[in-house]
C-alpha cells in the first residue's frame, strides 16, 4: 500500500515536471497591482499592462515600437470628406477567448464595438454605472463625450462613428487602451446572472492572452489564447508577479524568478548592464518634466525673467542626481521620439553669470520665490524633492531665494491649477497616444488655463498654431505647424523644461521578441524565451 | 530626565539622598546599563555640539562628490569619512545631525505622553466613576488599533512631517501611561498617608499630584524609558514609510527611505542610518534595563 | 465564566462603536480628494467631479453618511473600494490569511526559540550563555525591523542566494486557494515541492517579523522563570534532590508560563504593526501593505473598513487571551 502511494506520487511529480518543461511560462515582475480589469474605468499604465494589452484588442492598434496606428480589430477605415464620419470595416472570424468562466457562441462583430463605446458614453446604458463610482475617466479626459456624436452599426462587420467636430488625433485615441473592445455576449450573460461586477474582475476579450486568475496584490495568470486571430503566442503561460519594490524586482530578475521587469532603480542600471545573464534595452520615454512659472504673476510675467531663471538651472546635474543619467535634459515641451520634434530649437544654456545679468537687466533684485515639488515619484521625475533641492541651490547662486513647498498629491494637483498660484510648479506629463496635440494643446493651450496649463500661459500666436494643427489631417502640414509652435514656446519660456526620462527595461538574456513601446506600455505578444 | 528629577529632590529630603545612593548602587552594578549611559551621554553631546563636530553642513551638496564611498574603500575621500549620498551630502555630518532629531523625538514624545497620560490616569484613578469609565474607554479605543497603523493614519491627516509624527506617536503611547498611573493611584489611594492628608484638609489637586503621584513614579519612569526608545523606532519607521520627517531633514529613517534604491549598489547610504538607529535605541534600552532593576524592588536581585 | 464573558462583551460593544466613529471621522479629516486622485495629472472638470462625488455619497450630511455606514457594517457591508471597485470585505478576507500565516509563523518562531532561551538563561543565570543570549535579545528588541529586513534581503537573498526574495510561493506552482494559507494549500495541492517552496518564501519575513517578539518572549520567560525558581516550593523540590530538569520541567515551567502567555497575547497588536513594515519590504500580499497603499491612495472605504476590521480582530484576540488567562490561572476567574 505504502509502496503504491509513493509510486503514484512519483508519477504525479514526473508528470508535473514534464508538463512544466514543455510549457513555456513567461514571468513579468510588474511594479504594482492593477486597479481592476476593465481598462475603460482606469487611467494607470499598470492597469493597462495587466488588462488592456493582454486580454483585449482595439479597433486600431499602435504598431509595435512606434506611435503610429495599424489595423487591429478593424481591417480598414475610411474618413468622409468633411472629416466627421469614420467608417470601420471589421475583421471577420475573430474569436473570443474560451475560458473556464465563459464559452463564447459567436464571433466578434459590430454589436461589440457599439456596446464598448456606448457603455462609456451613454448614461442610460445599463453598464455605464455597473460598479460603484464608475467614471470612464480616460474617455472623458480625451474628450470623447463631446467629440463623439454617435457610434452606429451599419452591418455585422461595419461600424460608423460620427464626430461633432474635426479632430485629427481621433484615430490615435481609438488605439488607446481605454477604447478596448469587450464582448457584448459576455456582458449580457453577466447582466442576466446579476454578476456585472465580474466584468472588472474576470475580463474576457479577443486578445493574445486569456485571463486565468488573479490573487490580489500577488499574481496574475494568463494563458495563450489558442484561437487568437493573430496566431497563437510562442509562450504558453504569462504570469505577472506583482513586486512593487524596484530592488526586490532586480533581485528576482537576477535569481531567474522573472524574465523581465519595468522601472529599475537608476542606481542599479550599471550593474545590470554588466551582468552577463541580463540584457538591457532603453528608449527615450514619451514624457517631459517641467517647472511651470506662473506667467500671470510679477515678476514671472516677463519672458526675460523666465529666460534668465532658466539659464540658472543646471539640468545635467538634475539628470545625474535624480536619474543617474537615465534621462536627457529637455529642450522642447515634447520628447524627441515624437514626430514634429523641432531639432533646430536651442536650449537656454546653463550660465549663472548670464542669468544674474539677465535678472539685473530686468530689474529683479533679492527675488524670493516658491518652488513646488511633487510628493510622489513619477516616471518623468523620480524624485521631485531632490530635483527641487538642486534647483534651490542653483537659484541661490544667482541671488534668488527658494522655498520648497509640497502638498499631498491630490491637493498638489488641485492647488497647482489655481490661476493666482504663488510659485513655480514642478510637474510633468506622459503622452497618451503619441500625438503632439496631446502635449502642446493639452498642456499649453489657452483652453487649459486654470487646468492642465499650470503656467497659466495663454499666447495667441502659439494657440492659433496648435488649434490649426488639430483641425488639419495632413501629417506634413501638422508637423510644420507644431515645429513653429515649439519655437514660439521657447522664445516665451513659460516653462523651464527639465528632462525626458529614459525608459529602461532589463530582462534575461533568453528573452526574445520584446519590443519597447514609446508609450510606456508593457505588452508581451510576440515574446519568446530560449533559456 | 529621571536623573534630573531625582537630583532636584536631593537637597530637600535627606532620605531621598539615601535612596538615590541606593539607586545608583544598583544601577552601576549593571555593566550594560553603565555602558548604555556612557553611550547615551556621548549621543547627547554629539547632538548638542553637532555644528562643531560635523565636518560639513548636512544639507550642503557637493556636486563633484556624489555617492563617494567611505574613506577606507576604493574611491573614498578623506574629506568625506563615511562617504556621501545621492546628491553629494556628507554622510557623517548627516548622521551626526540626525542624533538631534532622534533624541528630540524621544524627549518630546516621552514628555508629552508622560504628562498627558499621567494627568488623565491620575484623574481616572482618583475620581473613578463615569470619569474613569469615559477615559478608559477612549484608551481602549486607541489600543484597539495597531499603534503604527494608527500613527500612520494620524500623520496622513495632520500632514507628513516630524512634528506631526511626534504628535501622532505620543497619542498612541498615551494608554500605557494612563493605565499605569491609574493602577498606581488606585492602590495608593487607601494608604494611611493619603487618608491622613485628606483628613488634614488637602484639596483634590494637591492630593492627586503632590501626595499620591510622587509615590507612583517608579513604574512610570520605567515605561518612560521604554517609550523613549520606541518613539525613536516609530518615528524612523514613519520616516521610512515617507510619513515622518521630510527630506532634506537628516532624520535617520527618512535617510533610509531615500537610500532604499541604492540597496544593491551603495551599501553605505543604506547601512549607516540603520546602524545609527540600532545603537541609539540599544543604548537607551540598556539604560532602561538598569533603571528598571534599580527601581523595581521585586526584580532587584534578578 | 459566562458572567465574565458577558461583562467583557458589555465593554467591547461601546468600544467597537467608538472605534467605528474614529475610523469613520478620521477618513473625513484626511486632506486630499479621492475623486481628484482618480484622474491623476489629467484634469477633471468641476461638473464631473461633483457628479462622481455625489455618486460615492460624499455630498450628503456627515451624520447620515456615518449612520448609513454603520448600518452597512451591521449587515456585513464595509463599502466598496474607490480604486478597485471591489467590496472591502472581499479584499480583506482575500488578504487576511497571508497576514495571519506570516504572523503565526513569526509567533511560533518567537516562542520556539524564545522560551527555551529564556529558561536556559534563567537556569544558568550570570553565565556567559545567559549574558550572550540576553545581550542578543536586547539587540533584537532594539532592532529597526524595516532596516533589518532590507539587510537580510541584501545578504541572504542577494549575496548568498539562499532564499527567494519575495512572494509567497514559486510561480512554478499554481493551484486555486482553498484556505488562503499557502502552507496548507500547497500540501493540499499535492504538487511535489510546493510545500518546500512555500516554506522557503516564509523564512525571511518570519525572522524579520518574529525578531522583536522573540526578544520580548526570551526576556519575559527569563524573568518569570527567575521569580518562580526563587520561590519556596521550587527550592524545596530542589533541596529534596529532584533533578534540575524535573524541577524546571514539572514545577517551575507551568507557573512561569502565565506571564509568558500574557506577553504572547500582547504581541498580537505589535505583530500587526510590524506586519505593516514587513509586508511592505517583502511585497507580502497581506493587510498591512494593503492599508499603507490605501492611505497613500486615499481609498476612503478601504481605510475605514480596514481599520475597523483590524480593530475587531485585535479586540477579539485580546478577549481570547483574557479567557485563556482565566483558564490557566484560576485565581483571577471572576
Amino acid at each position: 500500500m505504502l509502496k503504491k502511494t509513493t509510486f503514484a506520487a512519483a508519477l504525479l511529480a514526473a508528470t508535473v515536471l514534464s508538463g512544466a518543461a514543455s510549457a513555456k511560462t513567461f514571468v513579468y515582475c510588474s511594479e504594482g497591482s492593477p486597479e481592476g480589469f476593465d481598462p475603460g474605468l482606469y487611467t494607470a499604465g499598470t492597469t493597462f499592462d495587466a488588462a488592456a494589452h493582454t486580454v483585449y484588442n482595439r479597433l486600431l492598434e499602435f504598431k509595435k515600437g512606434t506611435t503610429e496606428t495599424e489595423p487591429g480589430l478593424a481591417e480598414s477605415y475610411t474618413v468622409s470628406d468633411d472629416g466627421l464620419e469614420y467608417t470601420f470595416k471589421l475583421r471577420p472570424g475573430v474569436k473570443y477567448q474560451t475560458t473556464e468562466f465563459f464559452t463564447p457562441t459567436r464571433d466578434f462583430n459590430a454589436d461589440d464595438v457599439v456596446f464598448s463605446f456606448d457603455r462609456q458614453l451613454k448614461a442610460d446604458n445599463p453598464w455605464n454605472k455597473y460598479v460603484t463610482g464608475a467614471s470612464w475617466e480616460y474617455a472623458a479626459g480625451m474628450g470623447f463625450p463631446e467629440v463623439i456624436k454617435s457610434v452606429e452599426k451599419v452591418d455585422d462587420l461595419t461600424v460608423k462613428i460620427t464626430l461633432t467636430r474635426k479632430e485629427a488625433p481621433f484615430l490615435a485615441n481609438v488605439a488607446m487602451p481605454f477604447a478596448s473592445i469587450v464582448s457584448k455576449e459576455y456582458a449580457d450573460k453577466l447582466q442576466a446572472d446579476g454578476k456585472m461586477n465580474q466584468m472588472n474582475q474576470m475580463p474576457l476579450g479577443t486578445g493574445p492572452f486569456a485571463f486565468v486568475a488573479y490573487q490580489q496584490d500577488a499574481i496574475i495568470r494568463y494563458k495563450a489564447n489558442p484561437d487568437y486571430w493573430g496566431g497563437k503566442q510562442k509562450i504558453d503561460d504569462l504570469v505577472f508577479a506583482i513586486t512593487p519594490d524596484a530592488s526586490v524586482r532586480y533581485q528576482k530578475l537576477k535569481a531567474g524568478e522573472c524574465h523581465l521587469m519595468p522601472f529599475p532603480n537608476a542606481a542599479d542600471v550599471a550593474a545590470m548592464k554588466a551582468d552577463t545573464n541580463l540584457k538591457v534595452v532603453e528608449q527615450e520615454g514619451l514624457n517631459v518634466a517641467y517647472l511651470a512659472y506662473n506667467t500671470t504673476q510679477a515678476p514671472f510675467d516677463k519672458p526675460e525673467v523666465r529666460k534668465a531663471l532658466n539659464q540658472a538651472i543646471n539640468k545635467q546635474a538634475i539628470v545625474d542626481a535624480v536619474f543617474q543619467g537615465a534621462a536627457t535634459p529637455a529642450t522642447n515641451p515634447i520628447p524627441p521620439t515624437m514626430w514634429s520634434y523641432n531639432k533646430a530649437v536651442e536650449d537656454d544654456k546653463y550660465d549663472p553669470e548670464a542669468s544674474k545679468k539677465g535678472l539685473e537687466a530686468a530689474g529683479v533684485k533679492d527675488l524670493k520665490m516658491k518652488v513646488w515639488a511633487m510628493p510622489v515619484s513619477r516616471p518623468y521625475m523620480l524624485n521631485a524633492r531632490r530635483a527641487a533641492e538642486l534647483i534651490q541651490s542653483d537659484f541661490a547662486k544667482v541671488g534668488v531665494t527658494v522655498e520648497i513647498v509640497s502638498y499631498e498629491w491630490a491637493e498638489y494637483l488641485d492647488k497647482s491649477k489655481a490661476k493666482d498660484r504663488d510659485g513655480a510648479v514642478m510637474l510633468g506629463w506622459t503622452g497618451d497616444n503619441g500625438d503632439p496635440d496631446n502635449f502642446l494643446d493639452t498642456l499649453l493651450g489657452c483652453d487649459a488655463v486654470g487646468g492642465n496649463n499650470r503656467a497659466q500661459w495663454c499666447n495667441k500666436e502659439f494657440d492659433d498654431l496648435v488649434t490649426k494643427a488639430k483641425e488639419t489631417s495632413d501629417i506634413a502640414e501638422r508637423t510644420k505647424l507644431y515645429e513653429q509652435a515649439q519655437v514660439v514656446f521657447k522664445k516665451d519660456a513659460p516653462w523651464a523644461t527639465i528632462d525626458h526620462s529614459l525608459s529602461i527595461v532589463p530582462m534575461r538574456k533568453g528573452v526574445e521578441g520584446f519590443v519597447q513601446s514609446p508609450l510606456g506600455d508593457f505588452a508581451f505578444d510576440g515574446v519568446d524565451i530560449t533559456e | 530626565m529621571s536623573q534630573a528629577a531625582a537630583t532636584s529632590a536631593v537637597s530637600t529630603d535627606p532620605s531621598r539622598r539615601a535612596r538615590l545612593a541606593e539607586f545608583w548602587y544598583y544601577f552601576s552594578e549593571n555593566r550594560g546599563a553603565v555602558i548604555g549611559l556612557v553611550f547615551f551621554i556621548f549621543l547627547v553631546l554629539l547632538a548638542i555640539f553637532a555644528p562643531l563636530i560635523a565636518p560639513h553642513d548636512p544639507t550642503q551638496q557637493y556636486r563633484d562628490a556624489v555617492l563617494v564611498p567611505p574613506v577606507w574603500q576604493e574611491g573614498g575621500r578623506a574629506d568625506f569619512l563615511l562617504g556621501t549620498d545621492a546628491v553629494g551630502r556628507d554622510m557623517l555630518s548627516r548622521l551626526v545631525y540626525g542624533t538631534q532629531f532622534s533624541l528630540f523625538v524621544g524627549v518630546i514624545v516621552t514628555a508629552l505622553s508622560l504628562v498627558v497620560g499621567v494627568v488623565f490616569g491620575v484623574i481616572a484613578g482618583y475620581f473613578r466613576g463615569w470619569v474613569d469609565t469615559a477615559i478608559m474607554r477612549v484608551m481602549d479605543i486607541i489600543l484597539a488599533f495597531p499603534s503604527l497603523l494608527l500613527a500612520l493614519v494620524l500623520v496622513a491627516i495632520l500632514g507628513p512631517g516630524l512634528v506631526n509624527a511626534m504628535i501622532a506617536i505620543s497619542l498612541v503611547y498615551q494608554p500605557h501611561f494612563v493605565r499605569l498611573a491609574r493602577a498606581a493611584v488606585m492602590s495608593e489611594k487607601t494608604r494611611d498617608y493619603v487618608v491622613a492628608a485628606k483628613v488634614a484638609g488637602a484639596g483634590h489637586t494637591r492630593l492627586m499630584f503632590k501626595t499620591i503621584l510622587p509615590n507612583c513614579m517608579a513604574p512610570l519612569i520605567v515605561q518612560a524609558t521604554l517609550s523613549f526608545s520606541s518613539a525613536i523606532l516609530d518615528a524612523a519607521a514613519l520616516g521610512f514609510l515617507g510619513m515622518g520627517a521630510q527630506p532634506p531633514t537628516p532624520e535617520w529613517g527618512t535617510m533610509l527611505a531615500e537610500a532604499r534604491e541604492f540597496i544593491q549598489s551603495k551599501w553605505w547610504v543604506v547601512t549607516l542610518p540603520g546602524v545609527a538607529i540600532l545603537i541609539t535605541v540599544l543604548a537607551i534600552n540598556l539604560m532602561g534595563d538598569g533603571l528598571r532593576d534599580a527601581l523595581d524592588p521585586k526584580l532587584k536581585r534578578s | 465564566m459566562l458572567r465574565f464573558l458577558l461583562g467583557r462583551l458589555a465593554v467591547l460593544i461601546p468600544t467597537f462603536i467608538g472605534v467605528s466613529i474614529i475610523a469613520f471621522s478620521f477618513i473625513r479629516l484626511l486632506p486630499g480628494d479621492p475623486v481628484a486622485l482618480l484622474s491623476g495629472e489629467r484634469v477633471m472638470s468641476p461638473e464631473r467631479h461633483a457628479e462622481i462625488s455625489a455618486e460615492l455619497g460624499f455630498d450628503r450630511p456627515i451624520v447620515i453618511q456615518y449612520l448609513d455606514y454603520l448600518w452597512g457594517v451591521v449587515r456585513g457591508d464595509f463599502g466598496t473600494s474607490i480604486v478597485t471597485k471591489k467590496p472591502v470585505v472581499d479584499q480583506f478576507f482575500e488578504l487576511f490569511p497571508a497576514t495571519v500565516e506570516l504572523s503565526l509563523c513569526a509567533i511560533v518562531f518567537a516562542i520556539v526559540l524564545g522560551v527555551p532561551a529564556g529558561i536556559v538563561a534563567a537556569i544558568k543565570r550570570g553565565s556567559f550563555a545567559d549574558q550572550a543570549m540576553m545581550g542578543t535579545a536586547l539587540v533584537g528588541f532594539s532592532m529597526p525591523i524595516f532596516w533589518w529586513g532590507l539587510l537580510l534581503i541584501m545578504l541572504v537573498s542577494g549575496m548568498l542566494g539562499w532564499t527567494p526574495v519575495s512572494g509567497r510561493i514559486s510561480l512554478m506552482f499554481y493551484f486555486p486557494p482553498v484556505t488562503g494559507f499557502m502552507l496548507i494549500d500547497s500540501l493540499l495541492s499535492g504538487q511535489a515541492g510546493a510545500f518546500k517552496s512555500a516554506v522557503s518564501h516564509l523564512i525571511l519575513p518570519t525572522i524579520v517579523l518574529g525578531t522583536i517578539p522573540l526578544a520580548v518572549i526570551a526576556r519575559q520567560t527569563r524573568s518569570a522563570m527567575l521569580e518562580v525558581l526563587s520561590e519556596d516550593y521550587v527550592r524545596t523540590a530542589r533541596a529534596k534532590g529532584l533533578s534540575t530538569f524535573r524541577v524546571v520541567g514539572v514545577h517551575a515551567l507551568r507557573n512561569a508560563m502565565i506571564p509568558v502567555v500574557t506577553t504572547v497575547g500582547l504581541q498580537v497588536g505589535v505583530m500587526l504593526a510590524g506586519a505593516i513594515l514587513t509586508e511592505t519590504i517583502f511585497s507580502w500580499p497581506g493587510i498591512g501593505k494593503w492599508m499603507v497603499d490605501s492611505v497613500s491612495r486615499r481609498d476612503y472605504a478601504v481605510i475605514q473598513g480596514g481599520l475597523l476590521m483590524i480593530a475587531a480582530v485585535i479586540m477579539l484576540v485580546n478577549l481570547a487571551v483574557d479567557l485563556m488567562y482565566g483558564l490557566i490561572n484560576p485565581r483571577i476567574r471572576h
